[in-house]
């Protein structure tokens, strides 16, 4: 019984340790290709002021302006999706774990894992500006 | 200066701090504020933002590699999870109404914690006997050595809960994955050997970064240019430093980063009080 009980979580936890590389290393390219794209554009251009803090322009702080400058094609818009990517890894991760322990019966876990899948959503659309 | 030279010398920056954040166990995003505020001139929100970023990449790809090796305590660290994402959002809701200089001293203040902490006398004993609250949230695991697996038991529980609520309030406030707070909340408090407490504080790392990300994201504090150098740049470091560290015993080096980063968190802190940020 305890045996078994040890291999799914070790099963589990090589799954968890899969997902979050593949998390990294796709936003890491998505990242990379819409750096190239900036740097190809822009790279001539002068360093802008980012000592003085403005904050980023709708179009990159929503997940509309995201999503509208990815699909024509806009670097700023593939690094930030790529940085969205980065930032739904460990979120997936959660999500991943929520499912394990249904399959474990661990009614314990899954309560503790929909708590904290609150707090982050909650705090993701909380302050959501679709 | 053009965008590719900043974007280029950036990037090697990004790179040694990824390398030494992984030498010295600080984690990427410790070094990457004072990189782009002090050396770059870049606003410290601007930093802020590019630091979770970094703290995201190097705990989600360091962890990866850690659960292989079945260190990490999956259970504990969500466990522990409710309380710094709850601290976290918390921390993102007080930055708003922190001046940027009061930000500076803090975080200067959080670095000279780490890199003390980093130098401690580490935990190696596992507990036999745990407390009856750690049973009941099946806490108790075991990890694997060359000599067989260790069975540990925790205790402190609720000291341990509340160690890691501050704890994501500064990751939440500052933008780092202050481990070193964790690693206390796990080591000093609950008691557990420091190869677990390690290894599940850099699993969380990530899930507590991801719980103030979004809301830095739509305040505008996450900028391309800036991000793309930081997060290839400090996982590139982050990867050759757990390359690096199977090979070579980074205690002297460790020693040597830590005097480094007392200098920079003074500088932090002196630049804080006299209102440069």
């Amino acid at each position: 019984m305890i045996s078994t009980h040890l291999i799914q979580d070790r099963d589990v936890e090589k799954i968890v340790g899969k997902l979050l590389r593949f998390g990294v290393i796709t936003a890491s390219l998505v990242v990379l290709l819409g750096g190239l794209l900036f740097l190809v554009q822009h790279g001539a251009q002068g360093r802008p002021d980012y000592h003085i803090f403005k904050g980023e322009e709708t179009d990159f702080i929503t997940f509309d302006g995201i999503f509208k400058g990815l699909f024509t094609f806009k670097p700023m818009a593939i690094i930030q999706f790529g940085v969205l990517l980065l930032i739904i890894t460990p979120i997936l991760r959660i999500i991943f774990s929520l499912f394990a322990f249904i399959l474990e019966k661990d009614k314990l876990y899954v309560v503790i894992t929909l708590i904290v899948l609150a707090i982050i959503l909650g705090s993701t659309f909380g302050g959501l500006k679709i | 200066m053009t965008i590719l030279t900043f974007t280029l010398i950036l990037l090697l920056g990004a790179y040694l701090a990824g390398l030494i954040g992984s030498l010295t166990g600080l984690g990427g995003g410790v070094v990457v504020i004072p990189l782009l505020t002090l050396v770059f001139h870049v606003d410290i929100r601007y930093a802020i933002g590019a630091a979770l970023l970094a703290s995201i990449a190097n705990s989600s790809g360091a962890a990866s590699a850690y659960i292989k090796e079945g260190i990490t305590n999956i259970r504990l660290g969500m466990f522990l999870e409710i309380a710094t994402t709850l601290g976290a959002v918390l921390g993102a809701v007080i930055a708003i109404y922190t001046p940027t200089n009061t930000i500076a001293i803090l975080f200067g203040c959080v670095l000279l914690f780490s890199a003390a902490m980093t130098l401690r006398k580490k935990n190696q004993e596992a507990l036999t006997e745990g407390s009856k609250l750690s049973a009941v949230l099946k806490l108790n695991s075991s990890y694997p050595t060359p000599t067989g697996p260790v069975s540990y038991k925790l205790k402190n529980v609720g000291a341990g809960f509340s160690i890691m609520t501050v704890a994501g309030v500064m990751s939440g406030l500052l933008g780092i994955g202050s481990g070193a707070l964790k690693v206390l909340a796990m080591d000093t408090a609950m008691k557990i050997p420091f190869k677990v407490s390690t290894t599940t504080s850099n699993f969380m790392i990530g899930v507590t970064a991801a719980a103030s990300a979004v809301v830095y994201l739509q305040r505008g504090y996450m900028d391309p240019g800036i991000a793309f150098p930081v997060v290839l740049g400090v996982l590139g470091g982050a990867f050759t430093g757990a390359k690096l560290l199977t090979r070579i015993n980074p205690s002297t080096l460790r020693i040597i980063f830590c005097i480094a980063i007392t200098f920079v968190a003074l500088e932090m802190i002196y630049n804080g009080y006299h209102h440069k940020f």
